[in-house]
C-alpha cells in the first residue's frame, strides 16, 4: 500500500472545484433543454400528430438503444455539418466540444424526459380534461392550467431521479477531453501523478452530492404520498 | 454506403473484423456483467428486506454506494486505483494482466457490481409488492426465514419483476461502452478507430448504430419471452417498460388514480 496524501486534494481543490461548477451547469442546462424538449416530444405523442408523432417515437427508441458514448460521438461529428449547412456556405463549422455537449445532453434527455411526461399524461385522469372543457377552456388553456400542472407534480420525483442520473451521466464528457469534475481530475493526476487520492476524491464528491439528491427527493416522494391521497 | 467496411487494414484483416471483435467484447461484458449482477442484485435486494439490521444495513450501505458514483468513475477505481490500494505484490500481479484482459477484468467488475445495485432495487420493490399475508402463510405453515424466501417470496417477487428486469438488462448492455475509457476495444471504440482510420465516419458510427439497436430488439424481445413463460396468472400483463417502471414509482407515491395492481 503506497502513503495515500490527501492535502493533494487541498492544492488541487480550485481546479477540481472548476471542474465540478461544469458539470453542474451541463446538467442544468441539459434538464433545461430537455424538459422543454420533452414536454415538446410527450404532447406531440399524446395528440398522435401524424408524421411528427412517429418521427418523434422513432428518435426516442433510437436514443434509448444506443449508449451515451456513442451519441456523444455522433453528434461530435454531426453537429458542425449541420450547422454547416444550416449558416448556408455548406461548410462545417467547428463549435468545440463544450457547445456539442450542451447540444448532445439536452438531445439525449429529451428522449428521457419526454418518456416519463408521457406516462405522466396517461396518469392524469380523463375528467380533468372533460371538466375543462365544461368549464369552456380552450385546448390549450387546459393543459397550460390544468393537465401539466398536475403531470409536473405527479412526475416530479421520477423527473428528480433522472435528473440525479443525469448529474452523473455528465461525467462521460471525459471522452470528448472536457474539463468536467473527473476530466479535472485525470488532467491533474496526470502531471501529480496522485491518480489514487484524486480519483478517490472525485468518487467521494459524486457520492456526497448523489445520495444527497436522492434522500431529497425521498422527503418529497414521502411528502407527497400524504397530500396526493384525496385524488 | 459499407464498402469500405470490407476493404484491407494496415494490418492485413478488414474493418469489419475489427467491427465483430468489438461486438465479441461488448457481448461477453454485457453477458457475463449481468449474471454477475443478477447473482449480486438478488443478494442484496433480499438483504433490503429482512429483519437482521446488520445484514439490511450492509445492503443498504452497498446499493448507496454503488447507486451514486458514476459508472466511469467507479470504472477508474477499479482498474486505476485498486491495484494501487492493495498490497504491492498483489497490485503488481494485477497490473501484469495481459492487454484486453488486464482491462476486461476490470470492467467486468465494475460493470456487474454497478447494475447489481440497481437490481437490488427492483428485487427489493418486487419483494414489497406482494401481499403480506405470503409471508405469513409461509410462517403459518413452519418455514423459517431461508425456506419462505427459497420456496415462497422469491419465485414470486422475481416473476413480477421481469418487465423493469428490461431496462437492466438494456443499460448493462449500453454501459458495456465506458470500458472503452479504460482500454478495452468493444464495439464504440472499435468504431471511433475505424473513422480514424478510414474518415468514413458515417460508415463506421452508423454500422455501430445499427449493431446496438439490432441488440437492443433482440433484449427486448427475449425479455418480453421469458415475461410471458414465468408471468404469473391474474396479474396485470404489462405492456410498456417505463410505464411499468413508472406506475409503480407513482404508485407508491400515491398520487396516480386507476394506478395498475402488480399482484391481486
Amino acid at each position: 500500500m503506497n502513503n495515500l496524501d490527501f492535502s493533494i486534494i487541498l492544492q488541487a481543490w480550485p481546479y477540481l472545484w472548476s471542474g465540478l461548477l461544469f458539470s453542474l451547469a451541463l446538467t442544468a442546462a441539459a434538464f433545461l433543454i430537455g424538459m422543454v424538449l420533452g414536454t415538446c416530444f410527450a404532447l406531440v405523442q399524446h395528440f398522435t400528430i401524424p408524421v411528427v408523432s412517429q418521427i418523434v417515437r422513432g428518435y426516442i427508441a433510437l436514443i434509448r438503444s444506443i449508449p451515451l458514448i456513442l451519441v456523444l460521438f455522433w453528434f461530435f461529428f454531426l453537429v458542425p455539418i449541420v450547422l454547416g449547412h444550416l449558416s448556408g456556405n455548406g461548410r462545417p463549422i467547428p463549435i468545440g466540444a463544450t457547445y456539442t455537449a450542451f447540444i448532445t445532453f439536452g438531445l439525449f434527455e429529451a428522449a428521457y424526459y419526454s418518456e416519463i411526461i408521457r406516462v405522466g399524461l396517461r396518469a392524469v385522469n380523463k375528467g380533468q380534461f372533460e371538466a375543462s372543457q365544461a368549464l369552456a377552456l380552450s385546448t390549450f388553456d387546459a393543459y397550460r392550467n390544468v393537465i401539466m400542472p398536475q403531470v409536473i407534480r405527479v412526475a416530479s420525483p421520477i423527473i428528480l431521479s433522472q435528473t440525479i442520473i443525469l448529474f452523473q451521466d455528465t461525467s462521460l464528457v471525459y471522452v470528448l477531453s472536457l474539463t468536467d469534475l473527473v476530466g479535472a481530475a485525470s488532467k491533474l493526476a496526470q502531471l501529480n501523478g496522485r491518480l489514487v487520492e484524486m480519483y478517490l476524491a472525485v468518487a467521494a464528491v459524486y457520492l456526497v452530492i448523489s445520495s444527497a439528491a436522492s434522500q431529497f427527493v425521498g422527503l418529497l416522494r414521502k411528502r407527497y404520498a400524504f397530500t396526493g391521497a384525496h385524488r | 454506403m459499407f464498402e469500405v467496411l470490407f476493404e484491407q487494414t494496415a494490418d492485413g484483416q478488414r474493418y469489419i473484423d475489427w467491427l465483430l471483435s468489438g461486438l465479441g467484447w461488448t457481448l461477453a461484458l454485457a453477458f457475463f456483467g449481468w449474471w454477475i449482477a443478477f447473482g449480486v442484485g438478488v443478494v442484496v435486494g433480499i438483504g433490503r428486506t429482512v429483519q437482521n439490521r446488520i445484514f439490511a444495513a450492509l445492503a443498504r450501505l452497498y446499493v448507496e454506494i454503488f447507486r451514486n458514483i458514476p459508472v466511469l468513475v467507479q470504472m477508474f477505481l477499479w482498474y486505476f486505483v485498486l491495484p494501487e490500494v492493495l498490497p504491492s505484490s498483489f497490485g503488481n500481479a494485477i497490473k501484469q494482466i495481459p492487454p484486453p484482459w488486464g482491462s476486461f477484468f476490470p470492467a467486468l467488475l465494475c460493470l456487474g457490481l454497478y447494475t447489481a445495485a440497481r437490481i437490488a432495487e427492483q428485487v427489493r420493490a418486487g419483494i414489497e409488492a406482494l401481499p403480506r399475508g405470503q409471508t405469513e402463510a409461509a410462517n403459518a405453515l413452519g418455514l423459517g426465514g431461508y425456506l419462505t424466501y427459497r420456496h415462497v417470496i422469491l419465485p414470486q417477487a422475481l416473476r413480477v419483476i421481469v418487465p423493469s428486469l428490461t431496462s437492466e438488462v438494456m443499460g448493462v448492455y449500453k454501459n458495456t461502452s465506458v470500458a472503452l475509457t479504460i482500454g478495452l476495444m468493444e464495439l464504440t471504440a472499435q468504431a471511433r478507430q475505424i473513422s480514424e482510420a478510414t474518415f468514413q465516419t458515417f460508415t463506421a458510427f452508423g454500422a455501430a448504430t445499427l449493431i446496438y439497436l439490432a441488440l437492443a430488439l433482440i433484449a427486448y424481445q427475449s425479455m418480453m419471452l421469458i415475461d410471458k413463460a414465468v408471468h404469473i396468472p391474474g396479474t396485470t400483463p404489462v405492456k410498456d417498460m417505463t410505464g411499468q417502471e413508472l406506475t409503480e414509482e407513482v404508485q407508491q407515491a400515491g398520487t396516480l388514480p386507476d394506478a395498475v395492481e402488480i399482484v391481486k
